[in-house]
C-alpha cells in the first residue's frame, strides 16, 4: 500500500519534471528539473530493489552530469529566447509524433507479462528480499566475475570520454609563458655560463 | 493495489516519449536536445531495472550500469563539443552547424 503510494508520487514527479525539462523557458530551470527527475527515478529504483543503481544514479547524474550541464549553460553567453523561436511552429508535428509513439509504447508494453518459462533462461538469478546478500553485494558478485570485461570496457569508455573532453576544450593561449621541460633539461653549462677575464682596476 | 510490471513500463514509456517530444520541440537548442537524450536514456534504464527486478535477473542492472557509463561519456563529449563550437561560432543554434557540409 505505502509502496504503491510512493510509486505514484515518484512517477508523477518524474513525468512532471520531465515535461518541465523540455518546456522550461530558462535552461537553468531545465537543468534543475532534470536533477529532480533523476532524484525521483532513483526513488523508483529503490522501490524496485535496485539500491546500488539508485545511489549511482544520484552520484553520477546529479553529482556529475547535471552539474556539467549547469556549468555549460552558465558559461555560454547565448540568447536562449532566440533559440526558442519556432517552438509553437514545431508543436503540432511534435505532439502528433509524441502521442503516436506513446500510444504504441503503451499498447505494446501495457499488456506485457513475464512468461514462467523465461525464468529458466535467467543468467544471474537473484531473489528479492529473501537472500542474505544486499543488492550491492549481489551486483559485485557478478560484475567482478562474469562481467569483468564489461566493467573494464566501461572504464575504458570513461577514460576515452575524459581524454576527449580535455583535448577538445583545452586551449593554449598565445603569449603566455609556459614551462618547457625539454628545453630546461637540455641546458648545458657552456651555453649558460660565460667566463670573463676581468683586469684589476677596470670594469667590464 | 499491487504495483505491477506494466505500471513501471508505462512510466518509462511516457518519459521516453517526452524525450522524443523535447527533441522535436527544441530543434534549435543543442543543450536542451542533449538533456532530452538524457531523459530517453533514463527511461531505458528504468525499463532495464524494472525487467531485472520482476524477472529476478541481475544482468539487467549490470546493463543499466553500462548505459549509465555511456550516457555520462556522451554528456561530457557532447558538452565539450558545444563549448568548442560556441568558441568558434559564437552560437549554438543547430542550423548553424554546417561547417562540414555533410
Amino acid at each position: 500500500m505505502i509502496s504503491a503510494a510512493f510509486f505514484y508520487l515518484f512517477s508523477a514527479v518524474v513525468v512532471a519534471s520531465g515535461f518541465m525539462v523540455i518546456s522550461a523557458r530558462n535552461p537553468v530551470h531545465a537543468v534543475l528539473f532534470l536533477i529532480l527527475a533523476f532524484f525521483n527515478s532513483a526513488g523508483l529504483f529503490v522501490l524496485l530493489g535496485a539500491e546500488f543503481l539508485a545511489m549511482i544514479l544520484v552520484i553520477v547524474y546529479v553529482g556529475a552530469v547535471a552539474v556539467l550541464f549547469l556549468f555549460v549553460v552558465m558559461m555560454l553567453d547565448v540568447d536562449f529566447a532566440e533559440l526558442r523561436a519556432g517552438f509553437i511552429r514545431y508543436l503540432p508535428v511534435a505532439a502528433t509524433i509524441g502521442i503516436v509513439l506513446l500510444m504504441e509504447l503503451i499498447v505494446v508494453l501495457g499488456g506485457w507479462a513475464i512468461s514462467p518459462e523465461l525464468k529458466k533462461t535467467v543468467a544471474s538469478p537473484f531473489t528479492q528480499g529473501t537472500s542474505e546478500l544486499t543488492n550491492t553485494q549481489a551486483i559485485g558478485n557478478v560484475l567482478y566475475t562474469k562481467y569483468v570485461y564489461f566493467f573494464e570496457v566501461a572504464g575504458l569508455i570513461l577514460l576515452t570520454a575524459m581524454v576527449g573532453a580535455i583535448i577538445l576544450t583545452l586551449k593554449h593561449k598565445e603569449g603566455v609563458k609556459r614551462q618547457n621541460v625539454a628545453k630546461q633539461t637540455a641546458r648545458r653549462p657552456d651555453t649558460a655560463v660565460e667566463i670573463k677575464q676581468v683586469k684589476p682596476g677596470t670594469g667590464l | 493495489m499491487e504495483i505491477a510490471l506494466h505500471h513501471y513500463l508505462t512510466v518509462a514509456a511516457i518519459l521516453f516519449t517526452l524525450g522524443v517530444f523535447g527533441i522535436f520541440l527544441n530543434r534549435k537548442n543543442v543543450i536542451i536536445i542533449l538533456m532530452s537524450v538524457e531523459l530517453m536514456l533514463l527511461a531505458v534504464n528504468i525499463n532495464f531495472v524494472t525487467f531485472s527486478s520482476f524477472l529476478g535477473d541481475l544482468v539487467g542492472q549490470i546493463f543499466a550500469l553500462m548505459v549509465l557509463t555511456v550516457a555520462a561519456g556522451e554528456a561530457a563529449i557532447g558538452l565539450a563539443i558545444v563549448v568548442v563550437y560556441f568558441r568558434n561560432r559564437g552560437s549554438i543554434a543547430v542550423e548553424d552547424i554546417n561547417m562540414m557540409k555533410g
